[in-house]
């Protein structure tokens, strides 16, 4: 008898009895379908944690100057004054950047008109805004040709909008910061709070020529801040920075390096730690679920074997082997859970789908999940199946025909 | 002519709760084709446990079975099924028909293990319910028929793969004499029509009256093979 002509009789079989094989389905459709929405709503949630960890900054890469010492006493990170914007364009060229902004920040008093406010100047190329993924609220943000003209334009947070102009337009009004005017072109958009608990709205952009020559007067800047064109690549443009640098700084091994390269990855390692320790929690409970749902066929599976008794005895003696009685058991068993597998996916999906819309929760079905529960399922029936039909396999004709 | 049944010697004994119970005692029998026996005997005389092994669902303790000149003594389970499938067919005294499925479909079965072509089962099917009238049935499950009618759908299954012996089992225990006869008639005219050898197992004289030779059994032993002159004659 082959696979089709098996199938077929195992669907006979099932039909004939529907109310009983939905109700052993059930075990696996609840199984199943309580996979697929926890997978759904998990991956829905981690997507999520990955967008915000995005907003951090695309890629980010951020160089640091390393610390001086100064009769002995070792000054902290940032402290050694030894990153140019000439490292930034070296570092700019190098495969796997998508951009750099070399980065001047100082705390200082800004005054607009009466108001006057201490916040942070934040000295930075255009690709800054890139970079950060930090859209422009209102106006424009300078350019390059800024950049190179050292003009005096400023783009302000929206913390420091508020404090100087409250609901007035900021754009075109002149600020001064240590006593150069600067005229406001745009405003940053909102951006809330950082990881740490800083406000970063509370920041003023301006070109990060006009705030080395107007405002620092240093020929250095606090940091390199670094895009890499794709996640995959953070580690080795990480390492290409670290390479690049020690051969423009001209040090040699024993040497410590007069910077540091650093990275977003922990936060990142973080998540997805957080993600894989939730997959294995997801994963016993699927487990434990279906391994229950085949306890349930097999239970079943055995009745109706007994039941079947003699059902078994007549299609042995009009001439089926033991081999075919097997089979057909195991094809009934494989069946009813395969099929409560698919009903499960069905259920489940439909059920996200609705959490979805009145929940307004982030889910996302991974079609993996999906063909992995149904093969599960599947083995589930083969697993559970195999001792019932064993079991019919070897009735004795004469005694499973006598059967009362 | 090849006979469709010759054992020699033949023994079965079963062993129940440590004690040996001698089913059979050394039978010596031959069927040929074309032949309608009734076995006959109490219960206990050994004609069920030689039914079973004629109809290759047991094999004997000891002596040669030759079903249709091939030594069938000694083959295992999946042989047996096989020869079952596609030489032999049954007759039980609960007609034993699938519930919940028509009448066709359980004709089908037997044709279902013998892998016939799915295309040819419904015709043969038809064609043999056709000859034991219940053609008008097919599409009835089995708790829609009367007694009579489910004995002919399970003989009508015992001929879809054309056997060349029917073993029927007290087909009549569970009819009234009316539908006995009936029935009986029915085999009657397979034998003569058809020439399908026929074994009928029974204790009751009047349905073993129908067949041409009469064979009993006591403790295991063939204790008497007569033809039956009334039907002969």
């Amino acid at each position: 008898m082959n696979l089709r002509a098996t199938l077929r009789l195992a669907l006979q079989a099932l039909i004939r009895n529907k109310a009983r094989s939905l109700l052993t389905m059930l075990g696996i459709v609840i199984g199943v379908a309580a996979v697929i929405v926890t997978v759904a709503i998990g991956t829905g949630a981690r997507v999520q944690v990955q967008n915000s960890i995005n907003a951090l900054g695309s890629n980010l890469i951020v160089v640091q100057p390393g610390s001086v010492t100064t009769s002995g006493a070792r000054g902290g990170l940032g402290t050694a004054s030894t990153l140019t914007p000439a490292d930034g364009m070296a570092i700019a060229s190098l495969p796997g950047v998508a951009s750099v902004s070399p980065m001047v920040t100082l705390r200082t008093q800004v005054v607009a008109g009466e108001n006057n406010w201490q916040t942070t100047i934040s000295g930075a190329a255009p690709t800054y805004t890139y970079i950060r993924s930090w859209p422009i609220a209102t106006g424009r943000l300078f350019s390059q040709s800024d950049v190179d003209s050292t003009a005096k334009v400023a783009v302000l947070g929206q913390t420091v909008v508020g404090q100087l102009f409250g609901n007035a337009n900021p754009i075109g009004a002149t600020i001064v910061i240590k006593g150069a005017p600067f005229v406001v072109i745009g405003t940053l958009a909102p951006l809330g709070q950082s990881g740490t608990g800083q406000d970063q709205d509370d920041t003023v952009l301006i070109p990060y020529t006009s705030a080395m020559e107007r405002l620092t007067g240093l020929t250095t800047v606090n940091q390199l801040m670094i895009s890499a064109a794709s996640a995959d690549k953070i580690d080795a443009v990480q390492s290409e920075v670290t390479q690049l640098l020690e051969s423009r700084h001209r040090i040699v091994a024993p040497q410590p390096d007069d910077f540091q390269v650093r990275n977003l990855q922990s936060i990142a390692q973080a998540a997805s730690a957080t993600g894989t320790v939730m997959e294995l929690l997801l994963a016993g409970v699927a487990a434990v679920s279906l391994i229950v749902g085949g306890i349930g066929i097999m239970n079943i599976m055995m009745v109706s074997v007994t039941e079947r008794t003699r059902e078994i005895g007549l299609r042995m003696s009009v001439g089926a082997r033991g081999k075919t009685i097997l089979r057909q058991f195991l094809a009934e068993a494989v069946v009813l859970s395969t099929a409560g597998g698919l009903i499960g996916v069905v259920g489940g999906a439909i059920f996200t789908i609705v959490v979805a819309a009145v929940a307004k929760w982030p889910t996302d079905i991974p079609i993996g999940s999906v063909v992995l529960s149904v093969a599960f399922s599947a083995l589930v029936g083969i697993f559970f199946g195999y001792y019932p039909a064993k079991k019919a396999s070897e009735l004795h004709p004469i005694e499973a025909l006598r059967f009362e | 002519m090849t006979p469709v049944v010759a054992v020699s010697g033949l023994r079965k004994v079963y062993r129940l709760g440590g004690d040996d119970v001698v089913a059979l005692g050394g039978v010596d029998l031959t069927f040929n084709p074309g032949e309608f026996v009734a076995v006959m005997g109490p219960s206990g005389s050994g004609k069920s446990t030689f039914m079973q092994i004629a109809g290759l669902l047991d094999s004997p303790t000891a002596g040669t079975y030759l079903f249709e000149g091939t030594d069938a003594s000694h083959l295992d389970g999946d042989a047996r099924a096989d020869i079952r499938s596609r030489r032999l067919g049954f007759v039980f005294q609960s007609y034993n028909l699938l519930p919940r499925t028509t009448a066709l479909e359980n004709v089908e079965l037997p044709m279902v293990y013998a892998g016939v072509p799915e295309a040819d089962r419904t015709r043969i099917a038809l064609e043999k319910m056709e000859i034991v009238g219940v053609a008008h049935l097919a599409k009835h499950h089995p708790n829609q028929m009367s007694g009579g009618q489910q004995q002919r759908v399970a003989i009508a299954r015992s001929l879809v793969n054309d056997p060349s012996l029917i073993l029927a089992d007290e087909p009549t225990g569970a009819l009234d004499t009316k539908t006995s006869d009936d029935v009986m008639q029915l085999f009657t005219r397979l034998n003569a029509e058809c020439g399908i050898t026929i074994m009928l197992v029974t204790h009751e004289p009047d349905i073993a009256a129908y067949a041409r030779r009469i064979v009993t059994f006591r403790d295991g032993h063939v204790v008497a093979d007569k033809i039956n002159e009334r039907k002969v004659a």
